[in-house]
């Protein structure tokens, strides 16, 4: 599988993603 | 006016200032450099760039991750332990203090050396140039990935809490 971060949209979209995953952990999981 | 306000204020500001010019210049390289670098490197222009314009963009680059990150250290100042520990109210703004950190450490521990080698400054072998640059690729690229929820974290304010519940 290719490395998403060869990409810059790549990049991008991963960010995106971490981002919206951590939003779900701190709505969740934090006090 | 309290001392605390003052150093609040300055701190602030000195973070965002030293925050644009670090993810500034990290965008550069990752959205203009690398790309201008290849082209460059192609009709055989490249030379200038790595001596005049790399070192020059790393100097500030650099330097501007400690002065963000002590900036941004002074700003939380005693709820520094809160915003790490991600408690009392401080989890999202201490998740973007451990990308920032995180980004930090990647700047001076990953990155510098491996630009250090690839540059001429530390001895290596075209072997390990060739390593070094694709370590230091990655972790640059590792690093806008980052930025992108440390930012989202960092800025969180008001609209982040009517639309995300944070």
């Amino acid at each position: 599988m290719k490395n998403p971060l060869d990409s810059l949209w790549g990049t991008v979209i991963s960010g995106v993603v971490l981002t919206a995953v951590l939003v779900v952990f701190a709505r969740n999981f934090l006090g | 006016m309290e001392n605390i306000d003052i150093v609040a204020a300055l701190s602030r500001w000195i973070h965002f200032m030293a925050g644009v010019m670090w993810l500034g210049l990290l965008y550069y390289f990752n959205f203009v450099q690398v790309a201008a670098l290849k082209n460059a490197t192609a009709d055989g222009t490249a030379a200038g760039i790595a001596k005049h314009v790399v070192p020059r963009a790393l100097l500030f680059f650099r330097w501007a991750a400690v002065v963000t990150w002590l900036a941004g250290a002074a700003l939380l100042g005693p709820l520094f332990v809160d915003a790490f520990l991600l408690r009392n109210g401080m989890g999202p703004i201490g998740i973007g203090a451990w990308l920032g950190t995180i980004m930090l450490i990647n700047v001076w521990l990953v990155i510098w050396p491996n630009q250090k080698k690839i540059l001429g400054m530390t001895p290596a072998s075209d072997d390990e140039k060739s390593k070094a640059r694709r370590v230091a690729f990655l972790t640059s690229r590792a690093n806008t990935m980052l930025s992108i929820p440390m930012l989202f974290f960092m800025a969180g304010g008001w609209s982040h809490r009517a639309l995300f519940g944070l």
